[in-house]
């Protein structure tokens, strides 16, 4: 019974990460119905922007650095889409595709230069320096529970990491703000428009470039929260979101690739099969000797929503009726 | 305001290699309801795609919105300037809730009194206020067709282009439908340039009327007296 909370813990801690990766893949992919492969990469830059401001050029606090790089990582998503991506004829999704397979190239290869391929070794972490205004200091909340959340086993006997707690508050509170920007705003109405029907925005006077624009700018900056939040966890470095891509590509199509709730479900449900199936059905010592093979998983969970129900669980079905 | 809503002059469209318009000229009257008829494949459509500047056609040609020259605005800069289209296939957001889609129809506005005008359309067209919540690609085939009209409508335009209303609606619809035109014109004063295959229906309630043929207009006059001509008649009336 331990064992199985402990998969189902492993396995919600994990999913948390393939969610923050999802989430932004889900928002390109309304605006644009393509797949972003970049998307990873460009979390993962945003990550070193922070790392930058944070450690090795000004030491700013991490939030304030945090802050600033989803700020860069806006810029660098609105430029990509205006420069690479804008003149190409958006129904036709290859080359697009392809264009987001070589940034995905250009940013891994770039960063790896700069920063080399080796994980750093001094990473801040968000979840326990945010500014506390005086009134509640998440870290130190944390840390008067470190007897419950260790990476040793706790009274229960299992074992949860401190910043999983703090990771999927932060998860949560990332989708308010999603939902509040897409709901409750006239340019998230926009660009619920755009998604829904093109040529309708353009009769309504809205400018779809400007919108899509805005769309990459969204998903870019909330990528980079993201990977500032996981990358304490899953190292910094610049393959730190190969293997997630994959995890997160499963997620996003199982939740339906229109759906942001979807994607963070899904996150957590790819996260938890994954452990679960591993766990149980695996024999992990033998699986883990080929480092690709846990990779399977998602694979499979791919060509199954695919196949069976390809809108994903909660993705639309067009509906039309003429 | 000047006495033409809309001047179109010596329109031309392609289609790559094929000529689909070849120089129409069509004047709106400010205040009027202008019918333009024709057989499929007569370019109707095109007309009004390329009036707004949609993509897909390369068009030359002048056109003038009361009184100012749009033929280089882009489709978003001529709803900013009082033109609203409702293009064949509805032109809705389907995905959205019908409030929702009326909330874009008044995109380019900036006045508070955008609620109100929902209200309006709201008590215009009952129906879309039980489906209020509902996403619009779920409402049928005349639902949307409202929906489409008053999603247009909440741009407050000074002219509305009707793409083929009545397609694929039953016969009592659509007499519901144009005669809610006619009152919208008269209440409102929305000049309105409607393409239609119903002639009958449209030049009931239009002041002018075009006919174009392939490309170009073979008629034009006041509805009451191209009601009466044999040849629209023979044609497009079923005489």
């Amino acid at each position: 019974m331990t064992l199985f909370l402990q998969r189902c813990i492993d396995g919600l801690q994990n999913g948390a990460i393939y969610s923050v990766v999802a989430i932004p893949m889900v928002l390109i992919f309304k605006a644009t119905t393509l797949i972003n492969f970049a998307q990873g990469e460009l979390a993962m830059i945003g990550a070193f922007f922070a790392f930058v401001f944070a450690v090795q050029a000004f030491s700013l606090p991490i939030w304030l650095a945090a802050i600033i790089a989803m700020v860069l990582a806006a810029l660098l998503g609105m430029g990509i889409e205006r420069t690479l991506l804008r003149s190409f004829d958006p129904s036709d999704h290859l080359p697009i595709v392809l264009i987001t397979l070589g940034v995905f190239y250009i940013i891994n290869a770039f960063a790896g230069d700069i920063w080399n391929y080796q994980a750093q070794p001094e990473v801040p972490n968000l979840l326990y320096d945010m500014p506390n205004f005086g009134f509640w200091d998440m870290g130190e909340w944390m840390q008067g529970r470190s007897s419950f959340f260790t990476s040793e086993e706790n009274r229960l006997g299992l074992r949860i990491q401190h910043d999983s707690v703090g990771l999927i508050g932060a998860l949560l509170l990332m989708l308010l703000a999603l939902h509040f920007i897409l709901n409750r705003t006239k340019m998230g109405l926009a660009f619920r428009g755009v998604s829904s029907n093109t040529e309708s925005s353009r009769l309504v006077g809205i400018r779809v470039g400007r919108i899509l624009s805005f769309g990459w700018a969204l998903a870019c900056s909330f990528g980079a929260l993201g990977a500032i939040l996981v990358a304490p966890r899953i190292t910094l470095q610049p393959n730190m979101m190969l293997t997630v891509l994959v995890y997160a590509l499963a997620s996003a199509a199982f939740g339906g690739l229109d759906s942001v709730g979807g994607a963070a479900l899904g996150g957590f449900v790819v996260g938890l099969l994954n452990s679960l199936v591993l766990g149980y059905v695996a024999d992990v010592d033998r699986l883990s000797s080929l480092t690709a093979a846990p990779l399977v998983m998602p694979v499979i969970l791919l060509l199954v929503v695919l196949w069976f129900k390809p809108q994903g669980l909660f993705g639309t079905k067009t509906v039309e009726r003429v | 305001m000047s006495d033409n809503m809309l001047e179109v002059h010596d329109l031309t469209a392609s289609y790559g290699q094929v000529d689909v318009l070849r120089g129409v000229n069509i004047e709106v009257k400010t205040g009027e309801v202008c019918v333009i008829l024709g057989a499929n494949g007569a370019g109707k459509t095109t007309t009004l795609r390329s009036i707004c500047n949609m993509p897909v056609v390369s068009c030359s040609g002048t056109i003038m919105l009361d009184g100012n020259d749009i033929s280089k605005s882009d489709t978003g800069a001529t709803v900013a300037q009082g033109m609203a289209h409702v293009p064949q296939g509805r032109g809705t957001f389907p995905e959205l809730s019908t409030l929702e889609n009326l909330q874009l129809g008044a995109y380019v506005r900036t006045d508070n009194e955008v609620n109100d005008d929902i209200d309006r359309w709201f008590q215009m067209f009952p129906v879309l206020k039980e489906r209020k919540n509902q996403a619009a690609g779920s409402l049928s085939g005349g639902e949307q067709q409202m929906l489409a009209v008053s999603r247009a409508l909440m741009a407050r335009p000074k002219l509305l282009l009707l793409d083929e209303p009545s397609l694929g609606l039953a016969p009592i619809i659509i007499e519901d439908l144009f005669g809610t035109f006619k009152q919208i014109n008269e209440d409102e004063g929305t000049t309105m340039l409607i393409v239609e295959q119903n002639a009958n229906l449209a030049l009931s309630i239009a002041q002018t009327a075009y006919v174009l043929e392939t490309g170009s207009i073979a008629l034009s006059g006041p509805a009451a007296e191209l009601r009466n001509d044999p040849a629209v008649q023979e044609a497009y009336l079923g005489a």
